[in-house]
């Protein structure tokens, strides 16, 4: 039904799609899968007409076709269901699923009799007898799914697009959205499904397509393949990447943790982190790995102080307890947390590289209690060489530089604070593999010099590479623990995947 | 040297006001013999220095990413303190006690009673997570509120030379409340450059969540710049009280509008991070120019606010543009 060949996507140095060749099959269930990174999502945005410039082509029924926006996407039966649902809650069912192509009367007003039909009868096709009145904020996430799908349905969408469409819903709600799958597939539609989780593909899906590092690595039938050989090919390649020699070394306690709990921010009675504890040393780097969700940001953010009102349990650093109320005193006392995004949370974008870097040491940079501009710009001319950030000068804004330099910009202004402990939130994400590769052996050198590392992944190479140890975290509580010389990825990602999805 | 399009146009962006003022000024001096005279210069600044001040304070607020709707009605209340502590003290019947105030004591009062509802709204804001917008315009009507009840809805009037000499008077050839407004526009200048607190309120209006995990007390920096904001309203609210010799209820009714001009005039971006204190001096200068010139060239009132509305969106559309280049 649609033909992808040779699909290339570049973003200002990086290349997020090399020449990805696909095919999705009418009365299909075709799933995509790749890590995170791997280009999953900027290839189905090119595909819903979200990126309109790219390299290759694209087929449908045969004729090319180029969206140049999500309507003529749409206009072309293509329908995008994501992971963050595009409902307005504050509107009802009717509403959402009409907004923008309103039936009218003849008189201009609208036709609610057409639309009210219309909705019940979409939601009786997808099992949902609901009122088409009842808001949306009213309905569970898996409701609110079947939604999207009814969207989907009133446009006589051919291709659905789910991007990880049971991340948030129960193993119940799971089922409905798979009879719903089968019901679309007996309709002839084409089906595509993103999703981490391995084990429902082998339900739900006909067809695989693997993705890594933007290319296509191979496609095939669900029958002639297993869960591991999957693993093997999402995973398994060769990177040259900087690599963590393993020493028998002992590292003395830096960071101890123990029970560490944080409430949920709504749900008082839940529990995002629940008892954990674990330590890191001196020099060590700790791999902290889980699924999204498995609460590895909320854990970083705890210790950093973001969260003291709703956490408990006790943290020492270098031997002693210490109570972290705010990242003031996380920073005092020798922490420091490279955020998830680093474009909203790592940097002031609008402000330029040496503002950046000299933002968490400003005391250092002061002269007479003024700032001193000779000083910062010393400052920020030492990091720029150390860490060979490729910028004109640092007067450049840091929106203006490539994700991997914005990264080292966050570095820099965390190693002018000389942390103790530095924890990494994804550190490599959407970063090209060169400067992955230079933030790879920063960070060895950094604990080769006694910097505690904590680094949060989602990338099993990246943890395998990297790693002294390896944690493992899946809804909440640290499921797994172990010595890089005992790890494995399957281990590995046997302990991420939460059990109520497993089973 | 030919002047090409690149290299002129950094020029034009980096002096686009001041190019619009001189304009503007050239402009007004072709059609009125009056504007260009000595005595005009001083008085237009005399009439901008109450907005330069009001307006320093919003320029950081707005640096902040917030607004500070209530200046008018701090102004106003401020103003009225003070006129009400120098003409009448404040009387204990109970203890037979009168207190009296010097002029600098009143004049102090007036600046704190600033202070403290500035304090007041950036308390609010951070405490209780309220847009400023809605606590600011709640400040606007209780602070207008306690003005008319201080005031029982009359002026205040009759409060002596030595107070009226801020707003009237001269020293050493130039207006006092340009010396003055000059003098916290300097500090403000270095505030915003030169110290740590500066630096912290362009990068919580630059990206919030990257300041807090930088270490920065948002909460205490957004306090202190509404705190700021209140306090130089209130040195607003002095001049404006001294130069009429009179504390009128509803002084300062709508300023809130001309400072939020200044500040966008100036080239400072509502949602933060970007713009100056010079900036807003500038835009404060071209609104009060427009004003004076409008005044000189008798046209009506009524198509001055047209005018002026036109002068706010030009602004802010060339700015728009600036910024996306």
């Amino acid at each position: 039904m649609l033909v992808a060949e040779h699909i290339t996507k570049r973003f200002a140095g990086v290349t997020a799609l090399d020449g990805v060749c696909l095919e999705f099959l009418a009365g299909n269930v075709t799933a995509v899968i790749g890590e995170n990174g791997a280009g999953k999502s900027t290839l189905m945005k090119i595909l819903s007409g979200v990126y309109p410039d790219y390299e290759g082509q694209i087929r449908l029924h045969g004729k090319p076709v180029r969206f140049n926006s999500i309507r003529d996407a749409q206009a072309c039966g293509i329908a995008i269901i994501h992971q963050e649902l595009n409902l307005i809650p504050y509107l009802s069912i009717m509403e959402n699923i009409f907004l923008g192509r309103e039936i009218t009367t003849r008189w201009g007003t609208l036709d609610q009799k057409a639309m009210q039909s219309k909705t019940r009868e979409l939601l009786d096709k997808l099992n949902l007898p609901i009122d088409p009145d009842t808001l949306v904020a009213e309905l569970k996430v898996g409701q609110q799914q079947v939604v999207e799908v009814a969207k989907a349905l009133l446009v006589e969408s051919e291709i659905i697009i789910m991007d990880e469409p049971t991340s948030a819903i129960t193993e119940s709600e799971v089922a409905v959205l798979f009879t719903i799958i089968n019901n679309l597939r007996r309709e002839n539609k084409a089906i595509v499904y993103i999703s981490h989780k391995l084990d429902e593909l082998f339900t739900i899906a006909d067809r695989y397509v693997v993705l890594r590092d933007g290319k296509t690595i191979e496609s095939g039938s669900m029958q002639g393949i297993d869960h591991d050989a999957l693993i093997r090919k999402m995973v398994g390649r060769d990177i040259n990447t900087a690599r963590r020699k393993t020493t028998d070394r002992v590292h003395d306690a830096l960071l101890t943790v123990e029970n560490l709990c944080l409430k949920h921010p709504v749900r008082l009675q839940e529990n995002q982190l629940r008892n954990i504890s674990f330590r890191v040393g001196r020099g060590e780097i700790v791999g902290l790995f889980g699924l999204m969700g498995a609460g590895r940001t909320e854990l970083l953010e705890t210790l950093f102080g973001l969260h003291s009102k709703r956490s408990s349990g006790t943290v020492s650093l270098d031997g002693q307890l210490v109570r972290v109320k705010a990242p003031a005193d996380a920073i005092r006392l020798g922490m420091a947390l490279v955020p998830e995004d680093r474009k909203k949370d790592g940097l002031v974008l609008g402000m330029d590289v040496q503002t950046n870097i000299s933002l968490t040491a400003l005391e250092k940079v002061e002269r007479a209690g003024l700032l001193s501009q000779s000083k910062e710009v010393a400052l920020a001319k030492q990091y720029i060489a150390d860490l060979q950030i490729k910028t004109p000068s640092g007067k450049q804004a840091a929106k203006n530089l490539s994700g991997g330099n914005q990264q080292k910009i966050v570095l820099s202004k965390w190693l002018a604070t000389h942390p103790k402990l530095l924890m990494l939130d994804e550190p490599t994400r959407g970063i090209d593999v060169n400067a992955k590769n230079e933030i790879y052996k920063l960070i060895l050198q950094l604990a080769d010099e006694g910097m505690g590392i904590l680094v949060v992944s989602s990338e099993l190479p990246e943890i395998m590479a990297i790693s002294d140890r390896v944690l493992v975290m899946s809804e909440g509580v640290l499921t797994a623990e172990m010595a890089i010389q005992d790890a494995s990825e399957d281990a590995i990602l046997k302990a991420a995947i939460p059990k109520s999805m497993s089973e | 040297m030919q002047l090409t399009a690149t290299t002129y146009r950094p020029f034009l962006t980096r002096f686009q006001s001041l190019i619009a003022l001189f304009v503007l000024c050239l402009g007004i001096s072709l059609l009125s013999d009056k504007f260009l005279t000595v005595a005009n210069f001083w008085n237009v600044l005399r009439q901008i220095s109450v907005n330069v001040c009001i307006s320093t304070g919003m320029t950081l607020v707005v640096l902040t990413a917030g607004i500070d709707l209530s200046v008018g009605s701090v102004l106003a209340l401020s103003g009225a303190i003070t006129a009400g502590l120098l003409r009448n003290g404040i009387p204990v019947p109970s203890a037979n006690l009168f207190i009296g105030f010097t002029v600098l004591g009143a004049m102090l009062a007036g600046i704190l009673t600033g202070s403290v509802l500035g304090w007041f709204n950036g308390w609010a804001i951070t405490r209780f997570k309220l847009p400023p917008f809605v606590a600011t315009l709640a400040m606007l009507t209780i602070a207008r509120g306690l003005t008319m009840l201080w005031t029982e809805g009359f002026p205040i009037t009759g409060l002596g030379d030595s107070f009226t000499f801020l707003g009237t008077g001269w020293f050493l050839g130039v207006p006092v409340p340009v010396w003055l407004s000059g003098m916290l526009v300097a500090i403000a200048v270095l505030v915003t450059n030169k110290t740590r607190l500066g630096r912290y309120i362009y990068a919580i209006g630059g990206s919030e969540s990257a300041a807090r995990l930088s270490g920065v007390n948002i909460d205490k920096i957004k306090i202190v710049v509404y705190t700021l904001a209140g306090g130089l309203a209130g040195v607003g609210g002095l001049l404006v009280t001294s130069r009429l010799d009179s504390a009128q209820p509803n002084a300062g009714t709508s300023y809130e509008l001309d400072s939020i001009a200044a500040v966008v005039i100036g080239g400072t971006s509502l949602s933060g991070g970007r713009g100056s204190i010079l900036g807003t001096v500038q835009g404060a200068i071209i609104i009060g120019v427009l004003n004076n010139g409008l005044v000189l060239l008798n046209v009506s009132p009524f198509w001055q606010q047209v005018v002026k509305g036109f002068v706010i969106l030009l602004a802010v559309i060339i700015d728009k543009r600036t910024e996306k280049e």
